[in-house]
C-alpha cells in the first residue's frame, strides 16, 4: 500500500515539474499550433484531391492532425521526457543511488512519466485543440463515452511510449553515448507513429507494416477512437493492441534492466 | 558586483584596433567555430553517424510529401516535381542560415544559467560567439538533402531556362539564406525578453521552411499575405521559384517582385540587428 502512495506522490510530482515551465509551456503550444496550421491546410489539398482517403473525410483529416498536435507532448513523440535524465544519470553513475533505493527503477520513472504525460495532455493539448476548433470544422464527438474509449488509448499509448524510451535509455549502459540510438528511435517514432501523415493514408505494404508496430499506439490508436472509426469489436481490438505492445515492451524493458544493472559496478570511496 | 555594461566598457580598451565591427565578428565567428569542428571531428565515427541522423532526420519531411504523392497527382495544383523544386529551395536556404546560425536558439538558455556574462565580458563581438557556439557541422546533412530534392527536381522538370532564370537560381538560394539567418537573430533578440520560449523562435524558423516546402496555393489567402508583405518569408523561395517556373503567384504581385529577395533580405537583415542591438541593451545579468 505504501509502495503505490510513494508512486502516486512521484507522478504528482512529475506533474507539478512540469506545470512550473509556464512561458516554455505556452511556447509549445504556440509550436503545435503553428505547426497544426501548416498540416491542416495541406491535408486538406490531399483531400481535396482525394476524398476519403484512408476513410477518413476532410474534416476527419484535419481533426487529425490537431489531436496529432495536441497528443505531441503527452506521449513525447519528440522525446523529450525522462530518458535525458535517466542516460545522463546512467553517464555520471548516480543510478547506483537509484538501483539502491527500495523502489522499483522501471516503476520509478514510469509515475514521473505519468505525471509528465498528464500534465503535457492538459497544458500543450487543449489550446492548439480549442484553436484549430476555432479556423476549422472539426470533427468531434458529443458523447461523453467516446472521449473516455479515447482517454483510455492515451493511457496506454502513453504507456507504450515509456516502455519503448526505456529500453533504449538503458543501452545507455552499454554504448557510452546513446545518441545515436536515442535520435534513430525518436526518427522511428516520429514517422510511424502517424504524427506526419496517417498510418492509414500509407500505402500498401508499408501501411500494414506501419499499423502493427508499437508506434501506431501512440497517435493513431487514439485518433481512430475519437474519430468514431473503432466502436465494439474494433475498440476492444485496439485497446488489445496497445495493451499487448505496452505488457510486452515494459517485460522486454526489464529484461534488459535486469541485464544492465549486473553491468553496474559502484566505486567505492 | 559591477554592472554588466561596466564590465563590457572595461573590455573594450582589449577590442582589435582598426578592424570594423563586422570583419571582427567574422574573424571571431571562424575561430570559434573551427575549435568546434576540430572537437567533432575528434570522434569522427560519431559525427559521421550524427551528419546521417541530420540527413535522415531531415528526409523524414520529404519521404511524407512521397507519401502524399503516393496517393495522388497534385497537391494544390502543384506535380510531385514543382512541389521538390519548392522543397529543395527553402530547405537548402534553412539549412545555410541553420548552419551558420542554428546555435542561436540556445541564447534563452544561457540568459537563465548566466552563462551569457562570460560571453559579454570577453572582447569579441556577442552575437558572434553565441552563433557560433557548438557549430555544427552535422548540419550539412539538412541542405545535402535539400540539394539532392532540388536536383531531383531539376530532372523532372521541364524549365525553360533563360540566362536571367538561371542567374535567379544562386541569388534566391543565398536571400533566402540571409532571410531565414534574419528570422534565426530575431528569434534570438526574443529570448532576451522570454527566455524560456526557444520553441517560439523554432516555430518560426523550423515552421518557416515547413510552410515554403508546400505550394501557396494550398494555404488560406490571409496566410500567404501574411508572409509575403509581413514576414516575408515567401521571398525566400514561393515568388523566385513561381517566376522560374512560369506560374501564377496567388497573390496579384507583377512580375519583377521575383527580382526583390536580394533587398527584402537586405531589410530583414538590418531589422533584426537593431532587435538584437536592442535585446542586447535590454540584457540583465541574474547576477549569480
Amino acid at each position: 500500500m505504501g509502495t503505490w502512495r510513494l508512486y502516486a506522490a512521484v507522478a504528482v510530482s512529475g506533474f507539478r515539474r512540469y506545470a512550473t515551465y509556464r512561458v516554455a509551456t505556452a511556447a509549445g503550444v504556440f509550436t503545435n499550433t503553428v505547426f497544426g496550421l501548416i498540416l491542416a491546410y495541406t491535408y486538406i489539398a490531399l483531400w481535396d484531391e482525394r476524398p476519403g482517403l484512408g476513410g477518413y473525410d476532410q474534416s476527419q483529416a484535419v481533426t487529425y492532425v490537431w489531436l496529432g498536435q495536441g497528443l505531441l507532448a503527452a506521449v513525447a513523440v519528440l522525446g523529450g521526457g525522462f530518458e535525458e535524465e535517466m542516460v545522463e544519470r546512467i553517464r555520471t553513475g548516480d543510478i547506483a543511488i537509484d538501483l539502491y533505493r527500495p523502489v522499483d527503477l522501471q516503476m520509478w520513472w514510469l509515475a514521473a512519466e505519468a505525471g509528465r504525460a498528464g500534465f503535457q495532455l492538459v497544458g500543450r493539448g487543449v489550446v492548439p485543440m480549442a484553436f484549430g476548433g476555432l479556423v476549422f470544422h472539426l470533427a468531434l464527438p458529443a458523447d461523453v463515452g467516446t472521449w473516455l474509449a479515447f482517454l483510455v488509448a492515451v493511457v496506454l499509448g502513453v504507456l507504450v511510449s515509456f516502455a519503448i524510451r526505456y529500453i533504449v535509455a538503458l543501452l545507455a549502459f552499454w554504448f557510452m553515448d546513446g545518441t545515436g540510438v536515442q535520435q534513430l528511435a525518436v526518427l522511428a517514432g516520429i514517422f510511424f507513429s502517424g504524427m506526419t501523415l496517417p498510418l492509414n493514408v500509407f500505402p500498401g505494404a508499408l501501411g500494414e507494416l506501419a499499423r502493427a508496430l508499437p508506434w501506431s499506439a501512440l497517435i493513431q490508436a487514439p485518433a481512430d477512437i475519437l474519430l468514431g472509426e473503432r466502436t465494439g469489436l474494433g475498440l476492444l481490438r485496439t485497446y488489445v493492441f496497445q495493451a499487448a505492445w505496452a505488457v510486452g515492451l515494459l517485460a522486454v524493458g526489464r529484461l534488459v534492466q535486469s541485464a544492465a544493472t549486473r553491468r553496474v559496478v559502484v566505486q567505492g570511496g | 558586483m559591477a554592472d554588466v555594461e561596466e564590465r563590457r566598457d572595461a573590455y573594450r580598451g582589449f577590442e582589435p584596433v582598426g578592424g570594423s565591427r563586422l570583419v571582427d565578428g567574422l574573424r571571431v565567428y571562424r575561430l570559434i567555430a573551427w575549435m568546434w569542428i576540430r572537437s567533432t571531428m575528434a570522434y569522427r565515427a560519431s559525427f559521421a553517424m550524427t551528419v546521417f541522423g541530420n540527413f535522415a532526420g531531415t528526409a523524414l519531411d520529404f519521404a511524407t510529401i512521397l507519401l502524399m504523392f503516393s496517393r495522388v497527382d497534385e497537391l494544390g495544383g502543384y506535380t510531385l516535381g514543382e512541389v521538390a523544386f519548392l522543397y529543395g529551395l527553402s530547405s537548402t536556404a534553412f539549412g545555410l542560415a541553420e548552419l551558420m546560425l542554428g546555435s542561436t536558439d540556445r541564447l534563452g538558455q544561457r540568459v537563465r544559467d548566466g552563462t551569457l556574462d562570460t560571453l559579454l565580458v570577453r572582447p569579441a563581438p556577442v552575437l558572434a560567439q553565441v552563433a557560433a557556439d557548438r557549430f555544427a557541422l552535422r548540419r550539412l546533412g539538412r541542405i545535402t538533402q535539400g540539394l539532392l530534392v532540388l536536383g531531383y527536381a531539376f530532372v523532372v522538370l521541364d524549365i525553360s531556362w533563360t540566362p536571367l532564370k538561371a542567374l535567379l537560381m544562386p541569388v534566391m538560394v543565398v536571400s533566402g539564406a540571409a532571410i531565414f539567418a534574419a528570422v534565426f537573430v530575431a528569434g534570438a533578440a526574443f529570448q532576451f525578453v522570454a527566455q524560456d520560449a526557444s520553441q517560439v523562435q523554432n516555430s518560426f524558423t523550423f515552421g518557416g521552411t515547413t510552410l515554403l516546402q508546400y505550394p501557396p496555393t494550398v494555404f488560406a489567402k490571409d496566410l500567404v499575405r501574411g508572409v509575403t508583405f509581413v514576414l516575408p518569408l515567401a521571398f525566400v523561395n514561393w515568388v523566385p521559384a513561381l517566376y522560374v517556373l512560369d506560374l501564377p503567384y496567388p497573390l496579384d504581385l507583377p512580375e519583377w517582385v521575383a527580382f526583390l529577395p536580394p533587398l527584402v533580405a537586405a531589410v530583414c537583415c538590418a531589422l533584426s540587428g537593431f532587435a538584437w542591438r536592442a535585446g542586447l541593451r535590454s540584457y540583465r545579468s541574474t547576477g549569480s
